[in-house]
């Protein structure tokens, strides 16, 4: 039967790896190649890296990155952030990126991933949706690393990238990020119930059985987490192992 | 010898689809010290001691580019007479024809490649089943096989795909994967080994996949 995935993300700028709590406050922890190969000897299914660098003149440090991490590390790597056109989905997946995930350029330009699925592939599309509750069972998709507002539900969303061709689906609770109260379930079980493509759920993972949460009660199909990999609270086996407590499935 | 070619290289075809360059890490992270060679040219491909045919993105995209860079002979000519690796659309491509897009394969297998059948995609208890297929998945070795020394059965490797195969001939399925439906996830026939799931990103396993296709000798 196929695993449920754990995907630990590395937040990447200028070259090293921080964690935000709300998307402000970052601290630093460390180098992203050797964190990757760390959670690769954890058992992780999957590692992503999100740049997070703000100028541009800095974003082709992590084209070293991910030339460095596919020279060394055997599972999966996705990376996102800075996504804005068919040439940034070229360049990363030349450089050894598996997947490129983009969010506010879906939003901007659908166009872009209906293009780059066609050209490479909807297995190498990731849309990331970051989403703010803003009524009961209602989510709004935010821009810009959570700072605008598009007025659109999240779930239509969702939708509407599957149309297109992505072929899975990041789905951030803004709301949690960052707050280690667990995944926003009823958000992640919305989206991954009303699409065929795999979501992966992420934002206010704080402990092992936040992890399993998302997919026994979220349905998602793949748990991303970040700060409780990186300070060394939990190993990804530990939580692969909680999982399988739980009755999940998983790779050990 | 063609430019670019060394003895005992090992071939990764790139007709432009797909990272390539993954594939090429991979089996350089293994091949201990021997070559590996990324070419789009034929004469290298033909003096190649082994060819890997990797594939990524859709199967019409995937047979016309390797049409149009005029790699399609070389890749039929390396699956006749040398240790022949097919990944993922690699696999595919060596079947008659494909229901994406409706396009014909190489032929070099008799069968059919399929999409995933949409009512078939439900767990017992009801849960949907995502596609594409995407994730860690258990490989049963319905033969025994060199590629598959010290690999233990059962063992996950990392899958991403819509389309699988379905051979005519049942003696050429080396291993097997449910997902809604058991479906064939390694072919193999003579000096052909092909697998739909990805073994260069499916750490050790996957590694020592293709360390043994390195030291095969069929």
């Amino acid at each position: 039967m196929l695993a449920k995935r754990i995907i630990p993300c590395l937040d990447v700028t200028a070259g090293r790896v921080v964690k935000g709590t709300n998307f402000v406050d970052l601290r630093d922890a460390g180098d992203p190649v050797e964190i990757a190969r760390r959670y690769d000897a954890q058992g992780a299914d999957e590692v992503t890296f999100l740049d997070i660098t703000a100028s541009s003149d800095q974003r082709d440090i992590i084209l070293h990155i991910v030339e460095a991490c596919a020279e060394q590390v055997f599972i999966p790597l996705t990376v996102g952030g800075g996504v804005r056109a068919i040439a940034d989905v070229r360049r990363l997946l030349n450089a050894g990126a598996d997947k490129v995930s983009m969010n506010t350029a879906a939003v901007q330009n659908p166009d872009l991933v209906a293009e780059s699925s066609a050209k490479v592939g909807n297995q190498c599309i990731v849309v990331a949706i970051d989403a703010k509750q803003s009524a009961p069972g209602r989510w709004e998709v935010f821009t810009h690393g959570g700072r605008k507002g598009t007025g659109m539900c999240a779930i239509a969303w969702a939708q509407k990238v599957q149309q297109l061709g992505a072929g899975e689906i990041l789905l951030t609770s803004m709301d949690r990020d960052g707050t280690k109260n667990g995944f926003d379930l009823a958000l992640t079980r919305a989206v991954a119930d009303a699409v065929d493509i795999p979501v992966i759920a992420s934002g206010g993972v704080g402990n092992l059985d936040h992890l399993a949460d998302g997919v026994t009660e979220g349905h998602a199909d793949a748990v991303l987490a970040a700060s409780i990999f990186h300070f060394g609270e939990y190993t990804v086996r530990q939580a692969k192992e909680r999982m399988r407590e739980r009755g999940i499935e998983v790779r050990l | 010898m063609a430019p670019g070619a060394a003895a005992g290289a090992i071939a990764v075809v790139d007709y432009g689809m797909g990272n390539l360059r993954s594939v090429a890490k991979a089996l350089e992270h293994v091949a201990g010290g021997r070559p590996v060679v990324v070419t789009a040219d034929p004469a290298v491909v033909a003096a190649a001691e082994r060819v890997v045919v990797p594939g990524q993105g859709a199967m019409p995209d995937c047979m016309r580019e390797l049409n149009e860079r005029g790699l399609r002979q070389a890749v039929i000519d390396a699956a006749a007479n040398k240790p022949f690796l097919g990944i993922c659309i690699g696999q595919q491509m060596l079947f008659e024809h494909s229901e994406e897009g409706d396009v014909p394969g190489l032929g070099i297998l008799r069968g059919q490649v399929r999409r995933f059948p949409a009512d078939r995609m439900r767990l017992p208890d009801g849960q949907k089943l995502k596609v594409p297929h995407m994730g860690w998945n258990e490989v049963r070795q319905t033969k025994s096989h060199p590629l598959w020394h010290g690999i233990a059965d059962g063992s996950r490797f990392y899958f991403v795909h819509s389309y699988y195969v379905a051979p005519d001939d049942a003696a050429c399925i080396a291993g097997t994967t449910d997902y809604g439906i058991p479906f064939t996830s390694a072919c193999a026939r003579d000096n052909i080994f092909a697998v739909q799931c990805h073994p260069e990103k499916s750490a050790q396993a996957g590694l020592a996949l293709l360390a043994n296709f390195i030291n095969w000798k069929p």
